[in-house]
């Protein structure tokens, strides 16, 4: 069970040092422990399994797709649930410029250049983008 | 909206305090010819069904009674083991009730203890400095909020349908 970060961005952060390889292993590990957590402690059969988390500074939501790619994306916390979205990003996006691309292995780190664009064009569209507490 | 559980933590991540109050959970008891159509495999003490969903019976569920007495973890009643039992033609026809598996009291001091270090990493993982731990998480069936007390943590569970929640705890 190998985890490989494929990409990360971000529009905003305050902390001085950015993206390491070491955050990228504890938030594989955190997120398969709090699956594994929940599938325990669930009283109900579930569905989609978990969706998001907040803390008193932001909200990650999470997909998982069932070929096993994770989506995370971390938001401030007035964002609403948004699993529709991750889900749009990788239909729209993931499957169109990196599946299909012939060019990109699947499984390593993407290096198309035009899906990191129409990613971002993406999220500076989404409704929830711009309304940011100061 | 209902409270399906309590778990008070201390400081320490020993669970000191737990309270359950499940709505009945789904339980589905059937009669079943030989060869048994489902795959049963164990996990975790447990015999779970993992193939062959069908009739309200999910991947996941255990194996809670055969022919109505309940079992004992991978072993019946009488201490037989149920996979040699189910292998015999000679037990059919059998009735097996399934459902989710009822969380044993060590599971529940463990998944305590977990509670506190996962929701300390998530602080770390901040893009934004000085986060606190998680105070909430959701899923598609419940939310799980946490209270901070000074040297306790109670975490309470609420119950959702899918969709609409109303501001955190």
């Amino acid at each position: 069970m190998a985890a490989a970060c494929i990409t990360a961005s971000g529009t905003a952060r305050n902390k001085p040092e950015y993206h390491t390889h070491q955050e990228f292993k504890l938030m594989y590990g955190m997120l398969f422990s709090i699956r594994s957590f929940i599938s325990k402690m669930s009283p109900l059969d579930m569905k989609d399994g978990f969706l998001a988390f907040q803390t008193s500074r932001y909200k990650l939501h999470y997909y998982e797709t069932p070929t096993g790619i994770k989506l995370v994306m971390n938001t401030d916390l007035g964002v609403p649930n948004c699993r529709d979205t991750l889900q749009q990003i990788y239909s729209t996006l993931y499957v169109e410029y990196i599946v299909k691309n012939p060019l990109c292995v699947l499984g390593e780190s993407l290096q198309s250049d035009l899906f990191s664009s129409k990613l971002d064009s993406f999220i500076r569209a989404l409704p929830f983008f711009s309304v940011r507490a100061a | 909206m209902a409270i399906f559980s309590v778990y008070v933590v201390n400081k320490a991540g020993g669970l000191i305090y737990q309270y359950d109050n499940y709505v009945p959970r789904a339980e589905v008891e059937k009669t079943f010819s030989f060869p048994l159509d489902l795959v049963l495999k164990i996990y975790d003490e447990k015999l779970v069904v993992s193939f062959g969903q069908r009739d309200g019976i999910r991947v996941g569920h255990a194996v809670l009674s055969i022919n109505g007495v309940d079992v004992n973890g991978k072993y019946t009643a009488e201490g037989k083991d149920i996979l040699e039992y189910l292998k015999d033609p000679a037990n059919y026809p059998v009735s097996i009730k399934f459902g989710r598996p009822r969380l044993s009291s060590n599971e529940k001091l463990m998944l305590a203890s977990m509670f506190h270090s996962l929701f300390a990493i998530g602080s770390q993982l901040s893009p934004e400095v000085g986060s606190s731990g998680i105070e909430m998480l959701e899923t598609d069936v419940f939310k799980l909020c946490e209270l901070f007390d000074q040297n306790l943590k109670s975490a309470l569970e609420i119950a959702e349908k899918a969709g609409t929640f109303g501001p955190g705890s």
